[in-house]
């Protein structure tokens, strides 16, 4: 991808990222900060990366993605949305009564969602099953699952680590989005999972470390794990929560709390900025 | 009925599996390091492709399956019903139940008859457990013949299903060639007019022969075989309460949250009659011979008939 598609790529992710935070102001309710770290893998995944049909989300031969850490809803439906899954307007109904866009993914009323997630440390033993029916039925689809590092403390991410390497699911791709950050402060204090990057080597992976806002990187570490063979692989994202939202940068406050009507405005502001620059550079 | 050789409905488990997979070519099956014990060996023999053996691993294993099942498979995903229902109820529930994903899960050990093993192996909760998951249809088969319907009727049906399987060897109830089997529908086995036992699994056997013996003391019990927990045949329940006025039950469970609770559940709104439940207290189980383990926790013939009498008495009052 050259520079200027590469640009085009973190445009959308503000928009992204945008819609995410619009979400969680309308709902009052949600999860700002590991959607805002997020923001950028779910764009590159959905406007770069997975052979997914919006038009056609059922399709049997697509990518699968499975979100893991499904509390990020707003940045995962925001994604859905601007990729024409279903109207940008919908995310106004986030987490309301009646409302399609549940609290956590919902892949019976959801177009485009392949697995409900929520209860952390389950959705990698889906994308487990998904890889595994590839490899039972010869099919060519890849799956993906955006995890949390938080989410490493469950013990079942390590049965499914286990189990993923050991059948070779080389159609599979973990993307850890290491903001560092958990409800009670920071991972490495609560309980740390590092050396992630060891760890997952030692469960049979092959690892790859990027810098989880930058595109290059990004979409290098993805080629790779596509050309991987006979083992899965694992890429560390190393982002920052609340990225792009001054006030919610590397702050564990922003996990689940919803902005006020000052600070919305004020994370409308950054974002539109970082928006204008980009349009700029243009 | 004595003169017909017992089985354990987990062999008819991995009987029925191994015939499913010659029929059906996404059938797959998968066990967490117990296939000996489940008799999913039985599939994986005739089927080694087919089979995948997670390890000691429930937890990863009701989610691979829920992956599998949302790309055309129909997973059998099973251990014993401890580890099934107890150690992965959650991913059950939030995996497998609220997506509505097709998932069967084959149990097995379950009750207080696994014996030797002792309490940390003798699941007397899962019926409890799988009845609170929204949509879950829940089977208890009685005997051989039963247990295989089970299996061809849970593929058949599209969404999660949990199957109850024992490790004793059970007689035979139902004749193979006359017997009609359908998801919620509660088979009557015998008339009478003075009470209802409502049996499942390998009590069911035990309420018969409790029936003939109260019989021959001027007791005429109906004896209704319950395979299908949930959804429960609430129609026919709610018959034998107006027809018998008194209902016995009878499951190797807990009598917290089982069938007992089940059927008082119904009667207690639209038509209330005694109900006594026989099962296992509030309590845990230790190990002993599994045939030995039921006599002591009341779950056999002899205490079924006791308890009959009781309801019997209380009617008459």
């Amino acid at each position: 991808m050259n520079d200027t598609q590469l640009r085009q790529l973190a445009i959308q992710a503000c928009k992204v990222r945008l819609g995410a935070v619009k979400a969680v102001y309308s709902a009052k309710s949600g999860h700002p900060g590991g959607s805002l770290s997020a923001a950028d893998i779910f764009t590159y995944l959905y406007f770069a990366k997975l052979r997914a049909d919006p038009k056609n989300p059922k399709d049997e031969s697509r990518d699968r993605f499975v979100l893991s850490k499904g509390h990020c809803t707003p940045a995962y439906y925001s994604t859905l949305a601007h990729r024409g899954y279903f109207p940008v307007e919908e995310l106004d109904n986030f987490r309301q009564v009646g409302s399609m866009l549940q609290g956590h993914p919902d892949m019976k009323g959801i177009p485009g969602v392949d697995m409900s997630t929520g209860s952390l440390g389950q959705g990698i033993s889906t994308a487990c099953g998904m890889a595994l029916a590839g490899k039972l039925g010869g099919k060519d689809y890849r799956v993906y699952a955006l995890m949390g590092d938080g989410e490493h403390q469950e013990g079942q991410v390590w049965e499914a680590a286990m189990f993923a390497a050991h059948n070779k699911l080389d159609n599979l791709c973990v993307i850890v989005d290491s903001n560092g950050l958990q409800i009670d402060g920071k991972v490495s204090e609560v309980c740390s999972i590092e050396p992630i990057d060891k760890k997952y080597e030692g469960f049979g992976f092959h690892v790859i470390e990027i810098d989880g806002h930058d595109f290059a990187q990004i979409e290098a570490a993805f080629a790779e794990a596509e050309t991987t063979k006979g083992q899965p692989t694992v890429i560390v994202a190393r982002t920052h929560k609340g990225k792009g939202v001054s006030f919610m940068e590397d702050n564990a406050a922003w996990h689940g709390a919803a902005p006020n009507d000052e600070q919305y405005k004020v994370a409308v502001h950054d974002l539109n900025k970082i928006l204008t620059d980009l349009e700029v550079a243009k | 009925m004595a003169d017909i050789k017992k089985k354990a409905t987990r062999d008819s488990y991995g009987e029925a599996l191994a015939e499913l997979g010659t029929l059906h070519d996404n059938v797959v099956v998968l066990d967490a390091d117990l296939a000996g014990a489940t008799k999913t060996i039985t599939f994986q023999k005739a089927h080694p492709d087919r089979f995948i053996d997670c390890g000691i691993a429930e937890s990863n294993m009701m989610g691979v399956a829920a992956g599998l099942s949302t790309c055309g498979y129909v997973p059998f995903a099973s251990s014993f019903a401890m580890f099934a229902a107890g150690r992965a109820f959650e991913q059950i529930r939030n995996s497998v139940g609220y997506p509505k994903n097709n998932v069967k899960i084959g149990a097995t050990h379950a009750g207080i008859s696994v014996g030797e093993d002792g309490a940390t192996h003798q699941c007397n909760e899962d019926i409890a457990l799988m009845r609170t998951i929204p949509g879950m249809v829940i089977l208890n088969p009685c005997d051989d013949v039963e247990a295989k319907e089970c299996v061809r009727a849970a593929y058949a049906h599209k969404g999660p299903v949990y199957l109850r399987f024992g490790r004793m060897p059970v007689p035979a109830i139902n004749d193979p060639d006359s017997y009609r089997f359908q998801i919620g529908k509660g088979v009557q086995l015998r008339d009478g007019r003075d009470v209802t036992i409502i049996a499942t699994g390998l009590l069911v056997a035990e309420a018969m022969t409790a029936a003939t013996s109260l019989e021959a003391q001027g007791i005429k019990a109906r004896v209704v075989n319950i395979h299908t927990i949930k959804p429960l045949d609430e129609e026919l329940v709610l018959k034998c309460a107006q027809d018998t006025g008194v209902i016995v039950t009878a499951e190797e469970h807990s009598v917290i949250g089982g069938l007992g609770e089940a059927v008082c559940g119904v009667v207690s709104a639209s038509c209330p009659v005694p109900v006594i439940r026989v099962g296992v207290e509030d309590t845990f189980g230790y190990s002993g011979p599994a045939g030995q383990l039921l006599g002591l926790f009341g779950l056999n013939a002899e205490n079924i008939e006791q308890k009959v009498k009781m309801a019997v008495a209380q009617k008459a009052r």
